[in-house]
């Protein structure tokens, strides 16, 4: 029962942790690897119109609602004098400016600022089968002559609306498309004839409105695409082209064609869509919108703490990764070290050098601090004055070795300064415990499986992407704390042991 | 397990920690053995036979009453109370004015001496170097039947006792590059012993199996362990004495005392595996399985030998190659 305890809590933890970090990567955004950025477009739309008599006016503005392939992070409408409510209609957004008494030239703003990310964004439910258009002839022999000239060059739904289109915009070689063509005079007629072709063949279709996102500054038109639904999902076409597919730039606004704004009591109405493109640290764009959203992951993110507080945390957060480390070589290859978690702080130190230089740094300073040990133990001092004295000559050294290196202009000396010293000392003297207790063999072989761990927990503490993960899903702590609790019941042998007792192996077979 | 090792039913320590010692052996017992002079109290309260304590220093103020202490005895030995593996032991055959002789020779003034004296209270030899205190003990005197086989130092009988039954022995003789020592992973031959006749098996240093002493050429399979049942016995009843269910029993042969109960380890090496040629497992399994708790000392140790004898599972033993 005591086991299952552990599985369970385990379990829990695993699930907690991972819960959490998938939460905010997928709903906040968190990115998972350090140094990307993400694209964010600001769009515009500015909708201007006048009045030149005091009176009323209504202003209707569809808004994009969860644009498939982006999101939106922030919107906010400027509207001098006007009421503003926001409403849903037939599943869209509209925002509805209202104002009683008004004249003159009137300007209204929404912008919205949005971002890319592949899962998000909803689609309209499947649509019911549309009925076959009835047309005037000669339209309607020429659709039915189409559709069977189409329908044997095509296998499915896909392949069935690309030849379609394809005829439709290269219609030099086939007459009928050429007789249909005749009836559109824009590309939004255009795809709308698409649409009566496609209900010819019962295939659901609708025009949908898109808006270009560009990474230089521009204003947009609405542009027609077209919309398919082939029993299970949606198809997106480009009615022009016939190319299928929406590309990750084009940002549907509207579900239908009807025009994006209404003003109800002005004249002269135009609305002018800008949008300007910026990179940001994927990383800020997240914790934005987890403020946005009121989240907790961000109220209790560690961006919120200050500057200097993150840095320290940016250390200590890794520790658990050298942790690994330790009980890896220690429980599963058994390797000996100096103390449980002393590798650890040795591989601390050699953050603040590199590792060539800290396990140089490192031996130098053992192996004098040793020989002063030895010389002080001649001298008979009690144990806490003669660990004082031996990190005093520690300091000494350090100092001494940072005026050489700087003398022969080798920059890492410097940062020798910050080499924990208190460290050294603690290595020194457990050293030199086991130097006089079990002899030399036994020392040399602790001291190299100390630095052998601590090089190693190093190089893991130091992996840019784990310490990035670590830090932006702190969490992840959770799932690696039950990795150290299962391991705690780990009772195989370690890979030592099987030297160690290879005899007894031999001699039972 | 698929390791060959494994087959052979070898303890390691992963396993050791987590499913013996973690599981048999409570915390609040620890104290026990691992303060030797709590050890000592504790089994003559019981009625074990150890070596006489003198006196015990507490700080460093009475260093200097060593002197007194050991003024009825010509030989002694100085030992920290929490110390582990042996580590700061010093043995002194003979004192005079202020100057010991140790037994290995060498002569060691009083201010050195005091100097150790006072590391050993400092924490130098304790674990985690928390202070400690120095014990002063009757230094026994070893009975001439293991002078053949040892080099210096002090051989000494290890106990392996699984919830009060003495499952696996060794004999662990010292070397010249043990420095007399009887730790084997400082160079000590091991021996194992055969629980049920107190014969020995086999001699290993470190990995290697070997016939004879290293540095007295004697032979060291074979060898009769005087006293034995009298130490099985003394190891089992240490089991009621702390109430450690694995427990590790160092024992030593007085010339004229007799066996004497040296110390108590909770957390016993797992090399007497390599001195016996087998692996613990099967034998703690089949007491796990088997045996009754409720025995005597007496009881469990012919227990014990009686599945020793009828060869059971996990008991064959002489697997000296």
């Amino acid at each position: 029962m005591n086991r299952l305890h552990l599985y369970l809590l385990s379990a829990a933890l695993v699930i907690i942790g991972m819960s959490v970090a998938i939460y905010k990567h997928r709903v906040l955004g968190y990115p998972l690897r350090p140094d990307y950025s993400a694209s964010l477009w600001t769009i515009e739309a500015h909708l201007t119109f006048e009045r030149h008599t005091v009176g009323p006016v209504k202003a209707r503005l569809k808004l994009p609602s969860n644009p498939p392939g982006f999101r939106i992070l922030r919107e906010d409408f400027v509207s001098r004098g006007y009421g503003l409510t926001t409403e849903i209609e037939d599943g869209a957004r509209v925002a509805m400016w209202a104002v009683r008494r008004v004249n003159g030239e009137q300007s209204l703003y929404y912008r919205a600022t949005v971002f890319r990310d592949r899962a998000a964004g909803e689609l309209p439910p499947q649509p019911p089968f549309p009925d076959v258009p009835e047309l005037e002839p000669p339209y309607d022999e020429a659709l039915d002559a189409l559709l069977d000239t189409v329908r044997s060059e095509s296998a499915d739904v896909e392949t069935f609306v690309s030849a379609m289109l394809n005829r439709l915009s290269n219609a030099d070689m086939d007459t009928n498309a050429q007789l249909l063509n005749t009836m559109a005079k824009n590309d939004f007629e255009r795809a709308q004839i698409a649409v009566s072709l496609l209900a010819g063949a019962r295939i659901p279709a609708r025009v949908i409105q898109v808006i270009p996102l560009l990474n230089s500054p521009h204003t947009v038109n609405p542009e027609p695409w077209l919309a398919i639904h082939n029993g299970t999902e949606w198809l997106f076409f480009d009615p022009v082209t016939g190319a299928s597919g929406l590309e990750s730039n084009l940002l549907v606004w509207s579900w239908d064609t009807d025009p994006f704004f209404e003003v109800d009591g002005g004249i002269g109405e135009a609305l002018e869509i800008a949008v300007t493109a910026r990179t940001e640290d994927a990383l800020s764009l997240a914790e934005q919108r987890a403020h946005a959203r009121g989240s907790a992951a961000a109220q209790y993110s560690l961006f919120q703490l200050p500057i200097p507080t993150q840095g320290v945390y940016e250390v200590l957060l890794m520790v658990p990764i050298g942790a690994i480390v330790i009980v890896f070589m220690r429980n599963f290859v058994g390797v000996r070290t100096f103390g449980t978690f002393l590798p650890v702080l040795v591989a601390l130190a050699f953050r603040e050098t590199n590792l060539l230089a800290g396990v140089v740094l490192f031996t130098l300073l053992v192996s004098a601090g040793l020989a002063v040990r030895f010389y002080l133990d001649r001298l008979h001092l009690l144990l806490v004055p003669r660990l004082a004295a031996i990190l005093t000559v520690v300091v000494l050294l350090m100092l001494f070795f940072s005026l050489l290196s700087h003398r022969l202009g080798i920059d890492t000396g410097l940062s020798v300064a910050l080499f924990p010293m208190v460290i050294m000392t603690m290595v020194i003297e457990r050293m030199s415990i086991v130097w006089d207790e079990r002899g030399p063999a036994d020392a040399i072989r602790d001291g190299l499986g100390t630095l052998a761990v601590a090089s190693l927990a190093y190089v893991m503490m130091g992996i840019n992407l784990i310490e990035h993960l670590v830090f932006v899903y702190p969490e992840l702590l959770l799932p690696l704390l039950a990795a150290f609790l299962l391991s705690g019941r780990y009772t195989g042998y370690r890979l030592s042991e099987l030297t160690r007792f290879r005899a007894l192996g031999q001699t039972k077979d | 397990m698929a390791t060959a090792i494994g087959r052979a039913g070898v303890l390691g320590i992963n396993r050791r920690n987590a499913d013996y010692i973690a599981f048999y052996n409570e915390r609040r017992f620890y104290p026990l053995v691992d303060d030797k002079l709590i050890t000592k109290k504790l089994a003559k309260d019981n009625g074990i036979p150890v070596p006489e304590l003198y006196g015990a220093l507490n700080t460093p103020r009475d260093i200097p009453r060593l002197g007194k202490l050991v003024a009825d005895h010509q030989s002694f030995v100085l030992k920290p109370s929490h110390g582990s593996g042996g580590d700061g032991i010093v043995v002194i055959d003979t004192h005079k004015d202020q100057r010991f002789w140790t037994c290995s020779g060498h002569i060691v003034l009083w201010p050195e001496l005091a100097h150790h004296l006072e590391n050993m209270l400092g924490g130098q030899f304790s674990l985690g170097g928390h202070p400690d205190r120095a014990m002063v003990e009757y230094r026994v005197k070893f009975d001439p039947m293991f002078d053949a086989v040892s080099y210096l130092g002090v051989p000494d009988i290890r106990i392996i006792v699984f919830r009060g039954f003495p499952v696996m022995a060794m004999l662990r003789l010292p070397t010249r590059s043990s420095g007399g020592k009887a730790n084997l992973h400082q160079g000590a031959v091991g021996a194992g012993i055969d629980i049920a006749t107190g014969k020995t098996l086999r001699g290993v240093i470190g990995n290697e199996s070997i016939g004879e002493h290293p540095d007295t050429g004697a032979s060291i399979t074979g060898l009769a362990v005087p006293y034995w049942e009298q130490m099985l016995v003394i190891a089992a009843r240490c089991y009621e004495m702390t109430g450690l269910g694995y427990l590790g029993v160092d024992l030593v042969l007085d010339q004229n005392l007799g066996p004497l109960m040296l110390e108590l380890n909770a957390r016993p090496g797992l090399n007497i595996q390599i001195a016996n040629g087998a692996g613990l497992i099967p034998r703690l399994e089949h007491v796990e399985r088997l045996a009754e708790p409720a025995l005597q000392a007496e009881d469990r140790v012919l227990w014990v030998q009686e599945r020793v004898r009828g060869k059971s599972t996990g008991w064959c033993m002489g697997q000296s190659d």
